[in-house]
């Protein structure tokens, strides 16, 4: 008798625990999946509270961004989406778009637009790259320097991480082959314009590889966008890449001896995209959401918490000082006008068909 | 009537036969047992067994290409990749039209995802493709290989069809292929150009990394574990304390340490400058490649081989020592004669138990390894979080399994399993 009352215990635990997680979505709730860290930090200032508080929705913040595409991929087969809204990078937003894992929007009706009454489209412009993808920020790939170590002629131009001689030292770069590829060509005396045309052939490739061979054993190869900090901060490195946010806190807020390298930085974008297959509520309410968050208001107010610039051209004039430290933010940002000009844009395409073959190429040299 | 009490069945209670009845409660006790382990067992079924089943299937699992464009691989069926010629027009047409209603699914990006792993550029060929096509009204548009061409030089290029081709079954074996830096074409598998071939190096360097570190923690842990069975109660429960602290702090924490301690400008370095054994100039490189990876790891696993070791060491009674030196042994006699032989069911539990771990880590690698002192598993969270490569992940994964348990059938006919204690 024990036996079967046990068993029927059980069942029933588990069918109010399965019922519990299907409807954990409460009418009011919402899981908002970022980045965490600063990151997290400026959107739940710039966004979540206002949104909370003028909604009374609850959100709920997922530390997950960094596998965002292959988590989606698995709900969307389990057929269970825990996520409203999906924080993630322009290259992957277009990967999901690709696979039919985030839904279609359409800027006309589901963007605020502008103060001016310019459209969203006009006011979003080239950073609308995908049809699922709504920007937020634009962030750039970009070198800091040690001041210190750097000797009496502090370096100005990206080529100068490919001179040992001048500038003799280790220096971080990101394990994997976007960026790098188009430094080293861009270094090797291909035009800014023609760097993506070379690389598609294999000659431009090994022109690539050969100029990064020149300083393969002065390079510390690093995953995350926290470590090269960590190695300036630590004197490890001279010089080193990393996101141009994370070495403004190194240089703004922890006072290290560190000064960025604007020349050469690689534009990219983050933005929100919103799972395919939601329900219609939960559908409507990630769209109400993202029309709050992406209006040119919201957009510029983030960047009072973070160096990363607003997507939308009508949130530039709004951009103004960092929230605790005081400081002018317009000038850190990579999209004023005198960083803009030293800037490379990343092409999103020839990323999406070269990135799996590079990638195993890349490896393939790194162990070599 | 009369029964003879020889020839009749016993008869329990109740008036059944003894047997039937002991056959009867034996059963039930059965399906008692069975019920109460039932729970577990649908547990370990569905959220272990299944899902692993599930996901090693996808290595071999391809049936996207044929479902997205089924006209295409029919038509193909008929036309000869090896001849160096461009397919004909029907096979163009099937193209157009399967494409015009993959597009309308939108499912002809992914079928392009698929089809990029194989050939680089497919991807933007099939977005562009289906761009054009859509606009495409069925026989009023022919003949649609000018047009395909028009489109996109590729699709005059014997190249993509070849690999549309290669690629159309149902199952596929390419995934295991790309896993040992293979890859399937027309004329057979065949290997793929050196500089793109680093996999089967992976999985070598996994396997000879797992065993040194295997190695160092045989060599550090045996005096340890030594100590804690011999020593008396109260030391021997300090140290005990000392092994397991490390066990109960977070990995990451203590990998991090790690670095603290082995960068160049970290503690050892430092150390070893003021004490003028190295020069400022040419301070040693100990993380970022092997030798952070096998310090860190022989670190974090040292218990693994500690703890089995000491329990199998504690059973050995002191007197077989005595013994052996009291019938004229040396301390090393005795020890490599009578003493040793009795740990190696330990040492065995114990590397075991490190080597598997150890083939299979992840996050010590990704964090101290730089590019020389990464593992497969890095390359199968790659193909799994990253590219989306779930095939390619999940063959990898699969080689892995199944080279682990060569490993452990091996280890059984040489050593025996039964000679594997975990303690008692």
């Amino acid at each position: 008798m024990l036996t079967r009352k046990t068993i029927l215990a059980t069942a029933a635990l588990s069918l109010v625990a399965g019922s519990a997680f299907a409807g954990g979505h409460m009418s009011n709730e919402m899981t908002i999946v970022s980045w965490g860290g600063a990151y997290s930090n400026s959107q739940l200032k710039a966004y979540h509270e206002p949104y909370s508080a003028i909604t009374g929705v609850t959100i709920l913040n997922d530390e997950s961004s960094g596998t965002a595409t292959a988590k989606l991929r698995a709900m969307n087969e389990a057929n269970n989406i825990t996520w409203d809204v999906v924080d993630v990078e322009a290259g992957p937003a277009m990967a999901l778009c690709d696979e039919g894992l985030a839904m279609v929007i359409d800027p006309d009706t589901m963007l605020a637009r502008a103060p001016n009454d310019v459209s969203a489209a006009d006011d979003f412009g080239d950073t609308l790259v995908s049809e699922c993808f709504i920007p937020q920020i634009v962030y750039s790939t970009t070198f800091g320097y040690r001041t210190d170590l750097v000797g009496s002629t502090p370096p100005t131009s990206v080529c100068d991480v490919f001179d040992t001689e001048a500038y003799p030292g280790k220096r971080s770069l990101f394990s994997y082959p976007i960026n790098n590829m188009e430094w080293a060509l861009l270094c090797d005396g291909v035009a800014k314009a023609d760097i993506y045309d070379v690389l598609e052939t294999s000659d431009g490739q090994d022109q690539a590889f050969a100029k990064l061979d020149t300083i393969k054993d002065h390079v510390i190869w690093v995953d995350a966008g926290s470590t090269t900090p960590q190695l300036l901060a630590d004197g490890e490195v001279i010089m080193g890449a990393t996101y141009n946010g994370r070495l403004f806190s190194l240089i703004e807020e922890k006072k290290q001896p560190v000064a960025m390298l604007w020349d050469g930085q690689v534009m990219d974008l983050d933005g929100w995209i919103i799972p395919a297959g939601l329900s219609p509520e939960r559908q409507a309410r990630a769209l109400d959401y993202i029309m709050f968050a992406t209006d040119t208001t919201r957009l510029a107010d983030q960047s009072k918490y973070i160096p990363y610039g607003p997507a939308r051209k009508s949130s530039a004039p709004l951009v103004g000082k960092h929230a605790e430290l005081g400081i002018d933010m317009a000038p850190h940002m990579p999209t004023s006008p005198a960083n803009l000009e030293r800037a490379f844009l990343m092409n999103y395409s020839f990323w999406a068909d070269y990135r799996d073959d590079f990638d195993a190429k890349f490896q393939a040299w790194l162990a070599k | 009537m009369s029964v003879n009490p020889a020839t009749a069945p016993l008869l329990s209670a109740d008036g059944m036969p003894l047997k039937k009845s002991l056959g009867r409660a034996l059963r039930r006790q059965k399906i008692r047992a069975l019920m109460l382990i039932a729970p577990l067992l649908l547990f370990v079924f569905v959220a272990f067994i299944m899902p692993i089943v599930s996901m090693l299937f996808r290595s071999v699992e391809n049936d996207i290409v044929a479902d997205t464009l089924p006209q295409t691989v029919l038509e193909l069926q008929s036309w000869d990749a090896e001849l160096g010629e461009l397919p004909p027009e029907v096979v163009y047409a099937a193209l157009a039209s399967d494409i015009k209603i993959a597009a309308k699914a939108r499912k002809h990006t992914k079928v392009g995802l698929r089809l990029n792993y194989e050939q680089s550029g497919v991807a933007s060929l099939f977005k562009k493709t289906a761009r054009k096509a859509k606009k495409w009204d069925g026989d009023a548009d022919a003949p649609f290989k000018e047009k395909l061409i028009e489109v996109h030089k590729s699709w005059g290029e014997i190249e993509i069809w070849q690999t549309l081709k290669v690629h159309s079954s149902n199952y596929t074996s390419g995934y295991f292929l790309n896993a040992i830096d293979m890859r399937k074409t027309v004329s057979g598998p065949e290997f793929q150009p050196e500089e793109k071939q680093v996999l089967i190096l992976l999985f070598k360097r996994t396997l000879v990394m797992s065993l040194i570190i295997m190695g160092t923690c045989i060599l550090l842990g045996y005096p340890v574990a030594w100590l804690l069975a011999n020593l008396p109660a109260r030391q021997a429960n300090l140290l005990m304390i000392l092994v397991l602290l490390p066990f109960w702090t977070s990995l990451l924490v203590r990998t991090s340490a790690w670095k603290v301690m082995l960068q160049q400008q970290g503690v050892i370095n430092d150390l070893l400058v003021q004490l003028g054994l190295v020069a400022d100039s040419a301070r040693l490189v100990m993380i970022n490649n092997e030798t952070g990876t096998i310090v860190a790891m022989t670190h974090i696993l040292l218990p693994f081989m500690i703890l089995p070791m000491y329990s199998v060491m504690q059973t050995i009674p002191p007197t077989y020592l005595r013994a052996a030196k009291s019938l004229g042994a040396t301390n090393w006699t005795a020890f490599w004669r009578v003493y040793f032989p009795q740990t190696v069911p330990g040492i065995g539990a114990g590397s075991i138990l490190v080597f598997i771990l150890a083939i299979g880590y992840y996050i010590t690698p990704e964090i101290v390894g730089g590019s020389k002192g990464v593992f497969i598993s890095n390359r199968i969270a790659y193909s799994i979080l990253k590219s989306l490569n779930w095939g390619l992940g999940a063959a990898l994964a699969s080689i892995l399994l199944v080279a682990v348990l060569v490993l452990y059938w091996t280890y059984d006919k040489i050593v025996g399993i039964d000679n594997v204690k975990l303690g008692g």
